[in-house]
């Protein structure tokens, strides 16, 4: 159990600047999920943590104490990487236990840490296989076996569940979450999979372009999105950004979208603005995630719209419908037990207490 | 129906029938292939079993009347107790059995050497980038290409400097050199498909340079070792100008005595002692073709990075 600290990290392969000022300070315990699109420079970030790769500038403290100068051994972390990177032509005990040998660690003291390990992971009965001779669920467990052993202070993951099948990846990430609540170990975990983020971190930093577009837990991520990047990124299908214009009468706030001519007003007084005074006539986006809009009026905020069903796309436990809202087109997420006709004026509701504005030229929550 | 089910047998007839023609066409041209290959050593072997008269009186492609072994033990040695063949041996006469030797010294540390080095460069190219590691690498590219002759001044001065000239040493340290361009090409170019993650992997579990080459590279190269094995075995074995260059008299190797005792011979050529001679000469590289061919393709790393 540890502390991280990273201030100021920069980090450049020739001109291109992968990190570009990064901050995060991960506190004893939690689970820090780093998410972003490929190349976003998340694992670069990990390996700098690592001390697999150095930063242009910046310091990384564990426990208060800079390591930028230590050797990745040295550093008290254990990785686990994506391909696995199992030794192949050891076997498994000698996988687990390659690391305690190089630190020359007592015999017996090995033999009790991988009887503990195996144990724990349930692999007692793969040590003395090759890596070549496991299934990938099997392998997954050893090249965790490999970081669990060493009791390390924090544990570095690198999109670890990705090379696994569907069913096995959802099984290992529960395995994952388990292990964290059982040994409290600080973790940062890389992915680009929002449903793996969402269900294992108790924080998340969504990653762009080299710079942190937010962190924060996975419920205000969901619910109160940064920016448009954000927004986008979290969600699937991911959130409706309606163009349109703020509007202030003597009613309150309004939000007015592109071609209604002023004939659709959706009232936003109800919405909690970061800066509440010069709204008038700014250009917005709308941001209303698929599930919140609904059939019929659930609740007292719920504001009533009308648009025309284009597309009906049918995934067994729910529907996604397509709809034109004055020609922008908006995604509706429904259950699949109700028939929707299609190329017909329809009626929904806009909960409106999940709504997010955003600013159209900086794309920066409102 | 019953139509369509006629002509469809009309066609598997026709369809079968092609295919055995295509059959036979195909074995033919490969069986006259094969017989035009396997033609010299046929001829080789034939020769170094006859005697002098029965490669007098028959032709070239003519069996041996008899196993007589008489020429193979004098290519080896010089002289045969078993005189019944009329083939006598003057003293001073080139036979292979010492330079078989000599290039046995030359070759073994030459290959292992040439061979680890090799391995540990591929690996510090692709697993330790550091800078200008590109051109480094391209420079040993460019070294492959470097043809024999354009180094045999050089080489000659750089022996005669370190006092290897006319040495088994200095062959095997011009073989080395030569050679590395090699090794290190074919090793790089292996290790560069072997996961960047196993070594660092090693890193975090606290092993070093070397550790990380011998424990857990080494034992994943047997495939590319063969290669550069065989490669570097044959190319070593089998050279003639380096030896003639840098050696002469009893330091030669087995290519250059070769070559000395078939031009040397007195009065009659003995086709029947050269056939043999050479023969023995290129014996070793088909016996490592053998032993490690199938080793070539096998590939060990299989299964032990993705799923």
């Amino acid at each position: 159990m540890a502390t991280l600290k990273i201030k100021d990290i920069n980090k450049n392969f020739g001109k291109t600047e992968v990190l570009k000022g990064i901050n995060l300070d991960i506190s004893e315990g939690n689970f820090l999920v780093l998410l972003g699109p490929s190349g976003c420079g998340k694992s670069t970030l990990l390996n700098t943590i690592a001390g697999l790769e150095t930063s242009n500038s910046g310091d990384i403290l564990i426990d208060n104490h800079r390591v930028n100068d230590m050797e990745p051994s040295d550093r008290d972390i254990a990785l686990v990487f994506q391909s696995y990177a199992l030794y192949p032509a050891m076997t498994v005990k000698k996988n687990v236990t390659f690391g305690l040998e190089q630190r020359k660690i007592s015999k017996e003291k090995i033999e009790e840490s991988l009887k503990n390990v195996a144990n724990l992971l349930q692999i007692n009965e793969l040590l003395d296989r090759k890596p070549s001779q496991l299934s990938g669920g099997q392998r997954q467990r050893v090249a965790m076996g490999r970081a669990l052993v060493r009791d390390p202070k924090i544990f570095l993951f690198d999109e670890p569940l990705s090379n696994l099948d569907a069913k096995l990846r959802v099984e290992m990430r529960r395995e994952i979450k388990k292990l964290h609540q059982k040994l409290k170990t600080t973790v940062v975990y890389v992915t680009h999979d929002q449903t793996e983020a969402m269900s294992l971190g108790t924080k998340i930093a969504i990653m762009n372009h080299g710079v942190i577009q937010q962190c924060d837990t996975p419920k205000i991520i969901y619910k109160k999105p940064q920016n448009v990047f954000v927004a986008d990124f979290i969600g699937s299908p991911s959130m409706n950004l309606i163009n349109g214009i703020l509007n202030k009468n003597s009613s309150g706030v309004n939000f007015e979208c592109v071609n209604s001519k002023g004939a659709n007003q959706i009232p936003v007084d109800s919405y909690n603005f970061i800066n509440k005074d010069s709204h008038n006539s700014r250009e917005v986006l709308f941001g209303i995630r698929p599930e919140h809009m609904y059939l019929s009026k659930n609740n007292k905020n719920d504001y009533q719209i009308e648009l025309k069903t284009i597309l009906s796309e049918y995934i067994g436990h729910e529907q996604i419908i397509t709809f034109n809202y004055y020609h922008q087109e908006l995604v509706g997420k429904f259950s699949s037990s109700i028939d929707i006709a299609m190329e017909k004026d329809f009626n929904l509701f806009f909960d409106l207490d999940q709504i997010s504005i955003f600013d159209k030229k900086t794309g920066e929550r409102l | 129906m019953g139509k369509d089910n006629l002509k469809l047998i009309e066609l598997e007839k026709s369809s079968k029938k092609k295919k055995t023609i295509y059959r036979w066409i195909l074995f033919v041209i490969l069986g006259i292939f094969a017989i035009f290959y396997i033609a010299p050593l046929y001829v080789m072997i034939a020769t170094s079993l006859k005697t002098m008269e029965e490669i007098r009186i028959g032709n070239l492609f003519s069996l041996p009347g008899g196993l007589n072994f008489d020429s193979w033990v004098i290519a080896w040695q010089g002289q045969t107790t078993n005189t019944t063949s009329g083939l006598k041996m003057d003293a001073g006469n080139v036979f292979l059995k010492n330079y078989f030797w000599n290039s046995t010294k030359m070759v073994v540390p030459a290959v292992l050497i040439s061979t680890i080095f090799g391995a540990l460069n591929g690996y510090a190219l692709t697993k330790w980038r550091f800078k200008y590691d590109n051109i480094i690498f391209l420079l040993f590219l460019f070294g492959t290409f470097i043809p024999y002759q354009a180094i045999l001044l050089p080489m000659a001065r750089t022996l005669g400097v370190l006092g290897l000239s006319n040495s088994i040493t200095g062959l095997v340290v011009v073989h080395v050199i030569y050679g590395l361009c090699f090794t290190t090409l074919f090793c790089r170019n292996y290790y560069i498909s072997i996961s960047d993650e196993i070594v660092r992997a090693a890193r975090i579990d606290g092993a070093g340079f070397f550790a990380i080459f011998f424990k857990i590279l080494l034992p994943i190269s047997a495939p590319i070792l063969v290669v550069t094995v065989i490669w570097q075995f044959t190319q070593i074995w089998n050279d003639f100008l380096f030896g003639a260059t840098f050696s002469f008299g009893e330091a030669a190797p087995i290519q250059v005595a070769l070559n000395n005792m078939v031009l040397t011979s007195t009065s009659v050529k003995r086709y029947n002692v050269d056939m043999a001679a050479a023969i023995i000469a290129g014996f070793p590289t088909l016996i490592v073709y053998v032993l490690a061919g199938k080793y070539f393709i096998r590939g060990l790393t299989a299964g032990s990075v993705k799923g």
